[in-house]
């Protein structure tokens, strides 16, 4: 069936884009110039698989699906955009890892690490969850979106120290602040992409319910 | 391809033959109904004259007069008999379509189908134990009685069979505007069947008309104009009957005449049914 | 596509339903798109434990709802579900097959329609009927087919039945295209214009309700547009029940939604969550077209 089409080409683009971000993250520690430079040439293939799936949801609206069907296509067209930028974030992370390669690293210790871990699980975990129909899971990944902020918070102020006291760092110190809130971007697309699994599976609509606890209201059974 | 051919022209002799065959049995049955006509006019057509038409039967042996009391007479025992006939017959087939259920319309067709079928002149002893006895004398009215039991199950079986052919979907739509049931039949479903409920009457008046039997003893037959109902009328397949066992030659003629006239008017009832038949007459549709 | 709630079964639903504590709104309108000012009192029929049986056979197994006044409820379901038995209980047009009975209760703005003392025919002038094959009355001009409901029944000023044919006509959106040919035979419009027709014909006589058996499944698409317009512009005056087997003429047209399967009422409620996220395992599947 179309809608199966559908999902699989989601898929294929969820896969991308994860492998966009790991790849990018790796040349950032690494400082591999040329792996960074690869990242960058594959988004095209995460951006045209973005229009592939917004035509397909198109011509399958068309065709008047109704219920978890209808769902399927309104999501799919969202969840898409999310991982479109989401290629775009990693883009970014490679364009700046490569210009860090370019450099000595600085001088500070910064918990870049545990935050590219912690989105990098985000976004695993809620595309999992979207492949294993388990709204409860996406539910619980929502809460971790505060605690990426917060250490992209952290890290901004300790850079933005940093650059005070060290001049000559101020450039290397820019790039990684761009890496931390491109990073803190991908949380939040996470986030997204797990409250539309949840509108998916539950037929609820938790966004912008303001308590960011993904808990929201209980299900009725 | 030798033996494609051979097979197509026995195939296409077989047709011709049977072709054939069926043109045979067509000129068969419609040859004697020509002769018949034919001779019918070459007979009678001589005698025709206005004295025929408009006179009445002189005495025997007495050259001369004609058959009008006779012709009249058919005209108002038909009349009489769809007077009494056709709303009954309609009522009955009405009753079948409309309100009857399962068990008891099989047994009313079965004796409709009965009754159909019995011959003419039990009809007439019937009438004559119904009307004649009790008045004492024979009548007009005997004779359309009569007359009128073989209209009947005609009458009801082809209202019936029209009234079923009427779309469901009529009733329904009636029905659902808040009309009554007996509404809805008078106003709507029987206009609609009208054309054939018509076709029905006039195929049983044409049976009638040539009925003799039954007229036999209730009709009886006059040789004036009829001036009381309650008294014996002429009928023309009385009159027929009466002049062509006599042994004069002029009533003879006047017999062949007589039967011509009889063979035009069921002419002209089946000429009207066809005609209805088609819509002409129509209004609507 | 399954969803992982349990659903738990609807024996009565009634309109609320949807409203059901602890859910948010899902995304699409869930209101109903009638304006209905204030929520009516009483609801235009109200429907208790009704079963239907035709000899042995039951048909309906005792269906519970109420229909709201002034708005459209679509029944949908597979064929045999019983969805045309119980439209026509709704104005006791299933009393024409002679072995049929009913249970239960069913209740014409409060009165109860199937009481001893009510007879069929005031039923039916005031739920009225229009059925799947347009069926305009074949020897009676255009404009008689219209007021045939009210002449029949005794009214015989003129002025007042030429007065009801234009209204009609006018409310059937077919007054235009008739207006100067009210004498030809009504047999001579199109599909769609019959179907306008026995439209007509049936709000002459001033119905309060309107019960409409697939009115479009033997139209084109365009004369089937023309008469989902119709619903949706009669909706302000009129409560109208509509069964159909194409679930998009019910998401358009209606405002709410009845499922039923097998005799029984599956579910109940609101068009746009019907079709966006049914609660019950069984709606969904038919509307996503799994079987049926």
């Amino acid at each position: 069936m179309d809608l199966d089409q559908l999902k699989q080409k989601l898929l294929t683009m969820a896969s991308h884009a994860e492998i966009a971000v790991n790849e990018a993250l790796r040349a950032l520690v690494e400082r591999d110039y040329d792996l960074a430079l690869r990242v960058k040439e594959s988004d095209n293939v995460i951006d045209h698989l973005e229009v592939e799936i917004d035509e397909m949801a198109i011509h399958l609206l068309a065709k008047a699906p109704l219920a978890s069907d209808l769902r399927l296509v309104t999501v799919a067209m969202k969840i898409s955009q999310n991982l479109e930028r989401v290629g775009d974030e990693a883009t970014k992370i490679a364009k700046r890892a490569r210009d860090l390669s370019q450099e000595p690293p600085v001088k500070i210790v910064v918990d870049l690490p545990r935050m590219a871990k912690l989105a990098l699980d985000m976004l695993k975990a809620a595309l999992d969850a979207f492949v294993n129909r388990d709204p409860v899971s996406a539910r619980a990944l929502i809460p971790r979106d505060k605690e990426v902020d917060g250490i992209n918070k952290q890290i901004t102020s300790q850079l933005a120290e940093h650059m005070v006291e060290n001049p000559d760092a101020i450039k290397r110190c820019l790039n990684l602040i761009t890496i931390s809130r491109s990073l803190e971007r991908i949380a939040d697309h996470a986030t997204n992409v797990a409250e539309e699994v949840v509108y998916l599976y539950e037929a609820q609509d938790i966004r912008h319910t303001g308590t960011k606890s993904g808990v929201a209201k209980a299900t009725t059974a | 391809m030798n033996v494609t051919s051979s097979n197509h022209t026995i195939r296409k002799a077989k047709s011709l033959a049977m072709n054939g065959l069926c043109i045979l049995c067509a000129a068969l049955v419609i040859l004697p109904l020509g002769l018949i006509l034919f001779y019918l006019i070459q007979k009678g057509a001589s005698s025709l004259n206005w004295a025929f038409f408009t006179g009445l039967p002189k005495s025997a042996g007495v050259p001369g007069g004609g058959m009008g009391n006779a012709i009249v007479g058919t005209l108002e025992l038909l009349a009489l008999a769809s007077c009494i006939g056709v709303p009954i017959g309609v009522l009955g087939g009405v009753y079948l379509s409309e309100y009857g259920g399962e068990r008891i319309n099989t047994w009313i067709r079965f004796w409709a189908d009965v009754l159909n079928g019995v011959p003419s002149i039990v009809w007439g002893m019937v009438a004559y134990a119904l009307v004649v006895l009790p008045m004492k004398g024979f009548s007009a009215w005997a004779g359309a009685l009569a007359l009128a039991f073989i209209m009947i199950p005609l009458v009801l079986r082809t209202t019936e069979e029209v009234l079923v052919l009427v779309p469901r979907s009529y009733r329904e739509a009636a029905l659902a505007l808040g009309l009554p049931q007996w509404k809805t039949i008078m106003r709507i479903i029987l206009p609609t069947a009208r054309r054939g409920i018509i076709t029905g009457i006039l195929l049983a008046m044409g049976r009638v008309a040539g009925e003799t039997a039954p007229l036999l003893f209730t009709a009886l037959g006059n040789d004036y104009w009829n001036k009381n109902l309650s008294k014996p009328i002429a009928a023309l397949p009385l009159e027929i009957f009466n002049y062509s066992i006599s042994p004069y030659d002029d009533w003879n003629r006047q017999a062949w005449a007589g039967a011509l006239v009889l063979v035009a008017m069921t002419f002209c009832l089946s000429l009207s049914v066809r005609l209805f038949s088609t819509g002409r007459f129509q209004k609507n549709t | 596509m399954n969803l992982t709630m349990t659903p738990e079964e609807t024996k009565t639903a009634p309109r609320g339903q949807a409203d059901n504590a602890g859910t948010a709104a899902p995304r699409l309108q869930s209101k109903p798109i009638a304006a209905s000012t204030t929520s009516p009192a009483v609801p235009a029929l109200s429907v208790k434990n009704l079963s239907v049986f035709f000899g042995k056979h039951q048909v309906l197994k005792s269906v519970s709802l109420n229909i709201d006044a002034r708005a459209v409820t679509a029944i949908i379901g597979p064929s045999g579900c019983g969805k045309s038995t119980f439209l026509r209980s709704l104005n006791r047009m299933h009393e024409l097959v002679p072995t049929s009975r009913v249970e239960g209760d069913i209740r014409l703005f409060g009165e109860d329609i199937y009481s001893k003392s009510v007879e069929p025919v005031i039923v039916r002038r005031r739920v009225g009927m229009v059925f799947q094959k347009s069926n305009p009355f074949p020897t009676m001009s255009i404009g008689e087919n219209v007021v045939v409901g009210l002449r029949l029944n005794g009214v015989r000023n003129r002025t007042l039945l030429a007065e009801q044919t234009e209204k009609s006509l006018r409310m059937a959106a077919l007054w235009d295209e008739v207006k100067d040919r009210l004498n030809a035979p009504a047999i001579s419009l199109s599909g769609g214009q019959q179907q306008r027709l026995c439209i007509a014909r049936a709000l002459a006589v001033q119905p309060e309700v309107l019960l409409m058996d697939e009115p479009a499944s033997a139209l084109d698409p365009l004369a089937t547009s023309k008469i989902e317009d119709l619903i949706r512009e009669l909706r302000k005056d009129y409560t109208i029940v509509i069964v159909t087997h194409n679930m998009q003429q019910a998401a358009r047209a209606s405002d709410y939604t009845a499922f039923f399967y097998m005799g029984d009422l599956v579910e109940f409620g609101p068009t746009a969550q019907i079709f966006t996220s049914p609660k019950q395992k069984r709606t969904e599947d038919y509307v996503t077209g799994r079987f049926g």
